[in-house]
């Protein structure tokens, strides 16, 4: 599989990148080094092994437990406030680049 | 008293008999980062009204006769990817330039409630992505051994700070290598707990399957006092694990004697250089005649971690990184006029080059088409290298291996061919991936006088026997 100019553009915009001409040029070098070195992957036959998405649910944890049951220790009674208390609104607006004191301030969505 | 070339248990001591103060200690390494940070570049903002009123409060604890706590009054680095309380915190990146979090992550939180001193927060590559510490968005770190070398990365802020006396220990973070990689470069010790060990509320998410917090010391003793300080269930993560913290001091001191050492053939092959190796092989004759026994392991999926690990920690960062989008609390492009824009110009202006390469591989690995071929690989060759650990820990203890196949390079060596530094972290990303603690520890130069680390592998939650090992280790060295 090699990347194209036209797979970055439409990998991009999914990503929400804006990337320039130059950009785009050494992002199709490097993808296609870099997937051209994990191709070997392809050497080994997996057709019969399990995914791993995360390794906490095979260790430190009661293996005889099945599912969300090994979990158990992570769920607690539900407390209003929750474990700490939410934040004002005020701390919550201050690292924004624009607010109005009680809004985040964004450009139009809507286009008429 | 040299005051910068102290050790936790003697700076503690020290301030607690009233020889000095946490104030004095303070102002010692603010003075030395003053004096020699310039060319290394190992901090990126200084938190030194929090210092000192943590100092003061230490002091008045001394003073009142009161025993101190394990870290009282000992100045400390935190890498600027643990968010702390009204002191900016970046991640090493001009999208999150002006952050100051509202919250403290619990493992620095842990560690000012032991008593530590927070100086400051120490650079690192971009989100933590990168083996040379050039992708900061601010400056590049320098080797305190030799400023014509990388420190190593991502962590190579606390690394050098620790390493150039300017903290006296520091807590950095580890997703494919970044604790480990940076210790060996720079000569100390770093050590990577268990995946889920120690809690990672308040880290701003690299990759969230392969993230981990721990400490860079100058001996393996002041890492263990740091574990045993930040490890433990944190209702606020939920992937902290709920298994008990032993007193990982207390441990050090147990035999190594008939511990049996693994070897894995396969962190022995082409790319590693002889300097290295004849270090590393020294080393385990050292383990050897301490009373280990040395017996050969199989790993043999190794060669299949670096594309694992790459597809699965870029697709997790893809995610992870979608957050940043120039409204809540992230840089914004001046002069957009649509929200598509503003998403797109904000990330474009905000992130770095590495960063930008990255999410655009975990995108591509995770689009529709791509999925399967991709990320569920990886995600079952992930499965193979697990197996891999648990087969050859069935018989042996621990598995010793180089941190890295070389010793520092130079700036700019690497920095144009993002698969070359990605093969830096050959050695250490299996650990992250398999979800087991590893150490790394100094063990001898090069011709050149620059750093080689061994490291030192464990079972799960088994950061105990390492330290162990490690501690032995540097003690007969």
């Amino acid at each position: 599989m090699k990347v194209t100019e036209k797979d970055v553009a439409y990998v991009a915009d999914l990503a929400n990148l804006e990337l320039s001409a130059e950009e785009r040029v050494g992002m199709v070098r490097d993808l296609n080094s870099i997937l051209g070195y994990i191709e070997r992957l392809s050497e080994l036959d997996t057709s019969n092994v399990e995914p791993m998405a995360q390794v906490s649910d095979r260790y430190g944890v009661d293996e005889s437990r099945q599912g969300s049951e090994r979990f158990a220790y992570a769920s607690r009674e539900d407390v209003p406030e929750g474990l700490r208390k939410s934040l004002s609104q005020e701390s919550a607006l201050e690292n924004a680049p624009d607010a109005d004191g009680a809004f985040f301030r964004v450009p139009k969505v809507i286009e008429r | 008293m040299q005051l910068t070339q102290l050790n936790i248990d003697t700076a503690r001591s020290a301030v607690q008999e009233r020889k000095t103060t946490a104030l004095a200690l303070a102002e010692e390494h603010y003075a030395r980062i003053q004096k020699e940070d310039g060319k290394i570049g190992a901090f990126l903002t200084l938190s030194k009204e929090r210092a000192l009123e943590q100092a003061d409060r230490i002091d008045r604890m001394a003073a009142e006769g009161k025993p101190l706590p394990p870290l009282g009054g000992v100045p400390v680095g935190i890498k600027d990817v643990m968010s702390t309380r009204g002191v900016r915190t970046t991640a090493g990146s001009k999208i999150l330039g002006k952050f100051v979090p509202p919250y403290d992550c619990t493992a620095v939180a842990r560690m000012e409630a032991a008593g530590a001193v927070v100086l400051g927060k120490t650079n690192c590559d971009e989100f933590a992505m990168g083996s040379s510490n050039e992708n900061s968005a601010f400056h590049p770190v320098r080797n305190p051994r030799d400023v014509s070398r990388v420190p190593g990365g991502s962590s190579g802020g606390s690394a050098a700070a620790v390493a150039a006396d300017m903290a006296v220990v520091a807590l950095g973070s580890d997703t494919g290598g970044s604790i480990r990689q940076p210790a060996s470069f720079c000569g100390v010790v770093g050590l990577m707990p268990t995946y889920g060990r120690v809690s990672r509320y308040g880290l701003i998410a690299f990759a969230s399957s392969l993230d981990h917090i721990g400490p860079l010391a100058k001996t393996v003793k002041d890492a263990a006092i740091v574990l045993r300080t930040i490890a433990g269930r944190d209702p606020m993560d939920a992937t902290s694990a709920d298994v008990p913290v032993p007193d990982y001091v207390a441990e050090l001191e147990k035999p190594v004697r008939g511990l049996r050492l693994g070897v894995a053939k396969e962190y022995f092959g082409d790319g590693l250089d002889d300097e290295v190796r004849h270090a590393v092989e020294s080393a385990i004759d050292k383990l050897r005649s301490l009373g280990c026994e040395v017996v050969p392991v199989s790993l043999p999926h190794t060669p299949y971690a670096i594309p694992a690990y790459y597809l699965i920690a870029t697709a997790e960062a893809s995610s992870n990184l979608a957050r940043y989008d120039g409204v809540r609390y992230s840089y914004r492009a001046p002069g957009v006029k649509t929200l598509s824009e503003m998403y797109r110009r904000s990330r474009d202006e905000g992130f770095g080059a590495e960063v930008k390469r990255r999410i655009m591989l975990g995108t591509y690995a995770l689009s529709a088409g791509y999925y399967d071929a991709y990320y569920l690989k990886a995600q079952k060759v992930r499965t193979l290298l697990a197996r891999d650990f648990e087969e050859a820990f069935r018989n042996v203890d621990a598995i010793v291996t180089p941190t890295s196949p070389t010793a520092a390079f130079r700036l700019g060596e690497k920095s144009n061919d993002p698969l070359a530094m990605y093969l830096a972290d050959i050695y250490t990303v299996t650990a992250d991936l398999a979800g087991i603690p590893g150490i790394s520890i100094p063990c001898g130069e090069t011709r050149e006088k620059l750093p080689i680390g061994l490291q030192i592998l464990g079972k799960h939650f088994d950061e105990a026997t390492i330290l162990r090992l490690a501690h032995a280790y540097e003690r007969a060295a």
